[in-house]
């Protein structure tokens, strides 16, 4: 019989209006590497949360089961206990401080009262040397490249006796080499008896390292596949990746019938100087009057640093390349700009940095667009007022009153006030981030019901977005970004799922 | 809906702003009773108002700079030596009073723009900013009152502004009838204002409150207006401080609530990113707010100085923590995007008040500093539970 090291039964877990995780079923055996795949928000990372602690017991329902026997995990450090150690995407180091000291971070060498520093280094070497990191331990972390710093974070796992080791998306930030290298430990650690489970978008990756393969789909286990029986490959991931029916939440419109581009950009490159590389390359786009075009691709491959970048570079990127606005070559450089030539942008992150969550609702719909409230500088409140409840209305926001505070409402309610606050500006090219994240399929289908209705009013709209079926259902032509360049243009009819996803994880 | 119902929904909306009002006049009958009335006499009254003066005024600027999620520690001693500088110009230099006076509003603007220069666009957190700016400040003022310690003043233009009295015209049964008058015109200015803003709301055709609580509420500011008028005009009427300080709050309320460039403070101190995003220049912001508390530091240092008919070397001790500690009583929250100018003038108020009425009981001063402490903490903690009720 095999030998589980891990087995999650049954786990549900819900956030306040979406089921996030429903009845999965997860089962890791001792010394394998188990992939989870799995488009955004399909439930992975929720999972490993719930795995480490993150989320306690009760507030998820089912059973860990670890080693035979039912956890109930209150905070993280019972997960680190008994060997389970989980590495995020965002790495959580402290730059300025040395490799030695981070390797023992929170699980300090003691000798008495006090840190044993001699030691703690000797360790921190060993350590080292097991993870194939040729570094001092005194090297300061911010000195080290992030293929390195991962490393790093796998020693620190290790110093804590792990016996189950949780990579999330451990090379989406890493070049090949240390991809590379990344891959070659993990798989010498297994043969040193650790357990691993690595989430990831690379199918590459996955084939050529995974021992199983979990697929999740919309919070559900859809399938494992079992490298021995040669079930891991591409093109069986995928389709169990995306394998959902589109349902029919995707109002019917027409394809604009016109050649009036609205807006361009040739060789457009952007260089985030802190990051110190490009964020986006290269990238030829076009949109035309009445269209909406989809930016399809996984997090992190350039989507929203291209919104960004043509709506008034607030990031202060080095931007080469040409945009045209309306036939005519421009260079914005404040958001101010961007909204003078009647570009909007409704961003990703809608609390942190789209709404004053602290106002109330017509504040926030009239925070991008003040004159039209006081074109004498003057603000006319009465008629902020009467702004606000023609937003309220025409976009279906459901809330008591306009005096509602911002961050008191639904998700989807906080999206429409988002909206509200840009279609106040009066754009003519919408560039919405992830529209319906995190929100109902009720206020999804306003939400799109919205879009068709602005579209016909003459807008133009750049949909950015991780969920293939809005993608989809509601474009007309479809950009595939990957690594920050334009790997493809789709046009409605050459556009599934599996062409995306086989562009997004080049 | 009865008139005493809807009084209480209206009070229950606004608890944070009436809670202040409420504890004020709490105060104040507090110390009318133990003192058997003295403390609301009239000459005690127009006392504590023209005390609280240079600290309201700072207090209005920093409530700006709080809710932009900064702070200034340099107005007190750039207050105080700004006063010097005042006093040099009026006495050494034999400048006259109507230039002395710009000049010193200019530096201090120019004073504030350095210090919002380095907060915005060099970078520098704003405490460690305003702290070197203070010793830089307090090492000026030493200099300047370098050689005997005390310039004093002897041009009676300019320390009326800081002890003089509106002239009376005449007495009517031993009141002051200018003031009266003044009084008399601002609660005119109130009804006016109010009727047109209800009239207004119901061209729009929205929900106003019921014509009996209007006209209630109407009665209750009046009332407590004319009652006070009536107080002041009992001694030497209103004095140029009070006037001053007035001012600076009407400016700044409809500034911060009636403004584009309100609108966009609160929106910075709300969301910095969201606010950039927005299309709002937020270092021009800074920089305006930073700008401004240095021209009320200089006011402030007008007020001091001329209050006191001299520039001393201690001058503007300790105001930038009486400021801040006036801000907060009145409802400023350095989670950045909410406060009120007029809450730092009712926070300015409520520690003066306390000051004086403690002095007038005779209270030591250990005890005094104990209690405003306690003040300060309790309104903090009364703020954060009124909001964490409504998130």
């Amino acid at each position: 019989m095999t030998e589980y090291i891990l087995e999650m039964r049954n786990i549900s877990k819900e956030f306040p209006g979406v089921k996030a995780l429903t009845d999965v079923n997860f089962q890791v055996e001792k010394g394998e590497i188990h992939c989870l795949v799995g488009e955004n928000g399909a439930g992975k990372s929720t999972l490993m949360k719930v795995l480490s602690g993150v989320y306690p017991y009760g507030t998820y329902t089912g059973d860990i089961v670890y080693n035979g026997n039912v956890q109930q995990f209150k905070e993280i450090n019972d997960s680190v206990a008994i060997g389970i150690g989980i590495i995020y995407q965002e790495l959580a180091l402290f730059p300025d401080l040395t490799v030695y000291e981070n390797i023992f971070a929170g699980n300090e060498v003691r000798k008495g009262p006090v840190i044993d520093w001699n030691k703690t280094i000797r360790q921190s070497s060993e350590l080292l040397q097991k993870v194939k990191l040729r570094v001092t331990p005194e090297t300061l972390i911010k000195d080290l490249g992030v293929g390195k710093q991962q490393l790093v974070e796998i020693a620190k796992a290790l110093s804590k006796d792990v016996q189950l080791l949780i990579l999330d998306e451990p090379t989406a930030a890493l070049n090949e080499d240390d991809s590379e290298n990344l891959l070659n430990l993990l798989k010498e650690l297994k043969a040193q008896g650790i357990s691993c489970i690595m989430i990831s978008h690379k199918l590459k990756e996955v084939i050529e390292i995974a021992d199983k393969a979990t697929v999740l789909r919309d919070g559900k286990t859809i399938c494992t596949l079992d490298a021995k029986k040669g079930e891991i490959t591409e093109t069986r991931i995928i389709k169990n990746m995306v394998g959902r029916e589109i349902e029919d939440i995707y109002p019917k419109r027409s394809h604009p019938e016109n050649d009036e581009v609205v807006l361009s950009l040739e060789n457009w490159t952007a260089y985030d100087a802190q990051l110190g590389r490009n964020v986006v390359k290269n990238a030829n786009i076009s949109l035309k009057k009445g269209e909406i075009i989809g930016i399809a691709g996984l997090m992190g491959s350039g989507r929203t640093e291209l919104a960004l970048s043509i709506f008034g570079n607030p990031k202060k990127y080095k931007v080469s390349g040409e945009m045209k606005l309306f036939g005519e070559s421009k260079t914005l450089k404040h958001t101010s700009e961007a909204i003078k030539e009647r570009i909007a942008y409704v961003t990703e992150d809608r609390k942190g940095d789209g709404l004053f969550l602290l106002q109330d609702i017509k504040s926030n719909i009239s925070a991008a667009h003040l004159k039209g409230i006081a074109p004498k500088g003057v603000l006319n409140l009465n008629e902020e007022v009467k702004v606000g409840a023609r937003y309220k209305d025409s976009l279906y926001i459901k809330a008591s009153s306009l005096e509602q505070v911002v961050g008191k409402l639904s998700g989807g309610n906080q999206q429409k006030v988002s909206l509200g606050k840009w279609l106040f500006t009066g754009p003519k090219i919408l560039i919405l981030d992830e529209p319906t994240r995190g929100i109902d399929v009720g206020a999804k289908f306003e939400i799109y019901t919205i879009m068709n209705q602005l579209i016909s009013e003459g807008l133009s709209i750049i949909m950015i977005s991780s969920e293939l079926g809005e993608v989809l259902g509601m474009s007309d032509r479809v950009y595939v970004m990957a690594e920050g360049e334009i790997k493809g243009e789709l046009t409605s009819e050459q556009a599934t799922q599996e062409a995306i996803m086989e562009l997004a994880t080049q | 809906m009865n008139l005493l119902t809807e009084a209480r929904t209206i009070v229950k909306q606004n608890i944070r702003d009436y809670g202040m009002y409420i504890a004020l006049v709490v105060i104040l009958l507090t110390f009318a009773v133990l003192s058997d009335g003295l403390f609301l006499s009239s000459r005690n009254v127009s006392n504590m108002l023209d005390s609280a003066g240079y600290i309201a005024v700072l207090a209005v600027g920093m409530t700006l700079v709080i809710v932009i999620r900064h702070i200034d520690l340099s107005v007190g001693f750039a207050a105080g030596f700004l006063g010097a500088i005042a006093a040099l110009f009026l006495t050494n230099m034999g400048v006259s009073v109507w230039i002395t006076i710009p000049v010193v509003l200019i530096f201090g603007i120019m004073i504030g723009l350095f210090n919002g220069f380095l907060v915005a666009k060099i970078g520098i957190p704003s405490f460690v900013a305003t702290l070197a700016a203070m010793l830089i400040f307090r090492g000026a003022l030493l200099e300047a009152t370098g050689a005997s310690g005390t310039i004093v003043i002897n041009n009676d233009a300019f320390n009326a502004i800081g002890t003089g009295f509106i002239p009376s015209i005449a007495e009517v049964g031993g009141l002051h009838l200018l003031t009266l008058l003044v009084g008399l015109a601002g609660i005119l200015f109130y009804i006016y204002s109010e009727l047109t803003n209800r009239k207004d709301k119901q061209k729009y055709g929205f929900d106003v409150m019921s014509f009996p609580m209007f006209v209630a509420k109407l009665l209750f500011v009046s009332a407590i207006i004319g009652y006070v008028v009536w107080i002041l005009a009992g001694y030497n009427g209103l004095s140029w401080t009070v006037v001053i300080v007035l001012l600076v709050v009407v400016v700044y309320h409809f500034l911060s609530s009636k403004t584009v460039l309100g609108r966009h403070i609160y929106a910075v101190g709300s969301n910095p990113e969201a606010a950039h995003l927005s299309g709002i220049n937020v270092q021009k912001i800074t920089l305006f707010v930073f700008g401004s508390m240095g021209f009320l530091a200089a006011l402030s240092g007008i007020l001091f100085t001329a209050r006191l008919q001299s520039a001393t070397t201690t001058a503007g001790t300790l105001f930038e923590l009486d400021a801040i500690a006036a801000a907060y009583v009145g409802g400023v929250s350095s989670a950045g995007g909410v406060g009120k100018v007029t809450g730092a003038i009712v926070g300015a108020v409520v520690m003066a008040a306390l000051s004086n009425g403690m002095n007038l009981l005779g209270v030591g001063a250990s005890y005094q500093y104990m209690i405003r402490g306690g003040v300060l903490a309790a309104a903090v903690i009364f703020d954060v539970m009124t909001r964490r009720q409504r998130a």
